[in-house]
């Protein structure tokens, strides 16, 4: 057992996934030698071989697109986009060929592919590289979305992901890549996907949140909690599929909702979980539905990054205006 | 001082010219231009593929088939591809190689499935590890590029092949698999078909390059540009790239220089863009004519046996449209079938709208 960062863990899945399956390549533009942009791969192509952790050229179309060809020929790579902002050019071949392979040839084919990538803000990166864009990915049938918000959770959901028969798109936050600490046991034990992890239990009010943002609103549960409120938390891990159904039972508790996510509000995952709560738990809200979230604007340069992102503030203004309610 | 660092050169093969005649020009003639016994094989799928061709437009035509992307003008350039290839190397298709397809086992019946909505067509009875149809353009380059990758790094001696067309080789995808080829001295070859049309856009408008194939040369590859309706000459280049990516001596690109007869599809209408007399000059120079021409020439073949082959060819056509009509008429696949691959399992958040799908009644589409 050792005390490791998130992106710790990430590498630690990574190895234990090259040794156990011979399949696996972990493939992508620097991350051999240099051991990727975030050290994510630091030492792995040392211990596989450059065979089995393959710096490529630059080039993100080759890298999804050759990631479908290997997939589709039994094996399982795991790409490395260097930034979720240059995932942009390989959403041809997630959505046209990885996400719909086994449908589109009845199950004779299929894509095992992994499509890592840091995301979101709050680095003082540059330039499109602070996107949070999972509801770009979560709008298409036939990939998986999932976004790890711990070292544990990383661990177990990487593995689950390389192990996956089908494609998953892993959304790693790099804000918090370094944030914690956590003691994570290499045995090769993965966490479900497609559900929902509680990681707080309250009964006055639900906060439904996923990525970094589990920093700020575990930060403000612990802050109402000094005021007398009782919230649980939610990190949504798999944003797609979702499990609204943990969602759904908690909130039938609670009675209110408040969403957190980095992402631009119009047409984001917090939509969807508002619009599955109203659908089917309207009648145990005691509130209207809170989203707090990015502004529908472009992620702006880092200076201004911060008074982009959701803060605790606005976490609890929206928490404590679902108290408003009877 | 300027000095040149490096310079090329792309070449020609042609061994049968259009009037059915080879020109040796003091070059080596293939063996297979002795082997009758084999062009008898080549030129009976490439009659069968243009059988085929024709009822499939006709069916789309008369409402039994969506749209059809006909490969008229084609047959000796896919044949040729298909006919080079191994079972185990790996195919990876645009959507109208027919010829190729055919010859490694993928049934007429699964063509007219796909092309009629239905897509049990990709469950190929060919080789369960080739490629789907691909509509995207040029994407399919990549996919044999990884495939190929795969198959070097477990050290199994395939090859992967790709098609692309004229208008394809504008692509990134395309231009990224042979950089890739390059790199990593990939057992691929990626064939241009150069039809001269992107649908309604000529080749002189994709670039003015005096070959497609020297594309292949700016990552080191064998480059060469072949008579695509010379099936002599195209299975004697497709052997020699295919031998050379398996042995390891690194990836290809070969443009085979052909024409679009037909419309781009059957929802297209080259008379609008396209001059009579140029597909006239084009029909002049098609495929199967100048076989027969070389076979009939030497006494190999004749009328009579050119209307039983016809004859052949029509029943097995008849009998695949019997087959395509059976399957998706009479057992079309379920309500709740596009659930059922979407993923190995079905997430839980699907089986909701699974339900819900199975409780209306199946609309036609046909």
């Amino acid at each position: 057992m050792a005390e490791i960062t998130l992106v710790e863990a990430v590498t630690l899945a990574l190895a234990h996934e090259l040794e156990a399956d011979p399949t696996v390549v972990v493939f992508g533009e620097d991350v051999g030698v240099n051991g990727g942009v975030f050290r994510a791969t630091a030492g792995l192509q040392k211990r596989f071989g450059d065979e089995r952790v393959i710096d490529t050229p630059l080039a993100e179309v080759m890298i999804a697109g050759m990631a479908v060809g290997m997939a589709a020929q039994g094996m399982r790579p795991v790409v490395e986009a260097q930034f979720e902002g240059f995932m942009y050019p390989m959403v041809d071949h997630i959505v046209n060929h990885a996400a719909r392979l086994r449908h589109r040839t009845r199950g004779r084919m299929s894509c095992p592919a992994v499509f890592r990538a840091p995301w979101g803000g709050g680095i003082h990166a540059p330039e499109h590289h602070s996107d949070s864009n999972e509801a770009t990915w979560a709008h298409f049938p036939g990939v998986r979305t999932v976004i790890p918000s711990s070292p544990a959770r990383a661990y177990g959901l990487l593995l689950a992901a390389i192990r996956d028969p089908d494609p998953v798109v892993f959304l790693e936050p790099k804000r918090i890549y370094r944030w914690q600490r956590e003691d994570v046991v290499d045995n090769g034990e993965e966490l479900p996907l497609d559900v929902c992890f509680v990681l707080r239990d309250g009964s006055d009010v639900t906060l439904v949140t996923w990525g970094a943002m589990v920093k700020e609103t575990l930060e403000a549960a612990e802050a109402l909690d000094k005021e007398g409120i009782s919230a649980e938390v939610i990190d949504v891990a798999t944003v797609a599929p979702i499990d609204m159904a943990t969602i759904l039972e908690s909130v039938e508790k609670t009675g209110r909702c408040v969403i957190v996510h980095e992402a631009p509000k119009h047409c984001g995952v917090g939509a969807e979980v508002a619009a599955g709560l109203a659908d089917e738990g309207i009648w145990h809200l005691k509130a209207p539905i809170k989203r707090v979230t990015g502004y529908d604007t472009v992620m702006p340069l880092y200076r201004g990054e911060m008074n982009y992102m959701p803060s605790v503030e606005r976490i609890l203004d929206a928490a404590r205006a679902t108290l408003e309610f009877a | 001082m300027a000095a040149t660092i490096a310079s090329f050169k792309v070449d020609h093969f042609q061994f049968l010219n259009p009037e059915g005649q080879l020109v040796t020009d003091g070059q080596p003639i293939p063996a297979l231009a002795r082997d009758i016994k084999q062009l008898l094989s080549l030129y009976r799928l490439m009659t069968q593929v243009r059988v085929f061709d024709k009822k499939a437009v006709a069916l789309q035509r008369t409402g039994k088939l969506g749209t059809y992307a006909s490969c008229l003008g084609h047959e000796a350039a896919h044949v040729a591809i298909g006919s080079a290839m191994r079972e185990e190397d790996c195919f990876a298709p645009m959507y109208r190689e027919y010829g190729a397809q055919m010859y490694r086992g993928v049934k007429m019946s699964e063509i007219l499935m796909y092309w009629g909505g239905d897509e049990r067509g990709n469950n190929f009875s060919g080789p369960k590890h080739d490629f789907p149809w691909c509509v995207p353009i040029a994407t399919q380059c990549l996919h044999a590029a990884g495939a190929a990758l795969a198959y070097k790094l477990h050290h199994q001696p395939r090859v992967a092949v790709s098609v692309v067309g004229d208008g394809g080789s504008s692509k990134g995808d395309f231009l990224e698999a042979i950089n890739a080829a390059s790199a990593w001295k990939l057992p691929l070859v990626l064939v241009i078909v150069n039809n001269q049309w992107a649908i309604s856009v000529p080749r002189s408008k994709q670039n003015t390059a005096a070959t497609l194939a020297q594309k292949g040369i700016a990552g080191d590859l064998h480059s060469v540009q072949v008579d695509g309706n010379d099936i002599i000459a195209a299975r004697y280049v497709m052997d020699k790239v295919i031998a050379a990516a398996r042995e390891g001596k690194g990836a290809s690109v070969v443009e085979m220089m052909t024409y679009r007869l037909s419309d781009h599809t059957t929802a297209d209408d080259a008379r609008r863009y396209r001059d009579q007399a140029e597909v006239d000059a084009a029909w002049k120079k098609e495929p199967l004519t100048r076989l027969r021409s070389y076979l009939m020439d030497q006494g190999f073949w004749d009328e009579v046996k050119e209307e039983e082959l016809l004859a052949e060819c029509a029943d097995r056509v008849q009998a695949a449209v019997e087959d395509y009509q059976q399957r998706v008429g009479d057992q079309p696949q379920a309500v709740d079938e596009m659930f059922r691959y979407m993923y190995k399992d079905l997430p839980h958040n699907l089986e909701a709208q699974r339900e819900l799908a199975r409780r209306y009644p199946p609309r036609g589409g046909h």
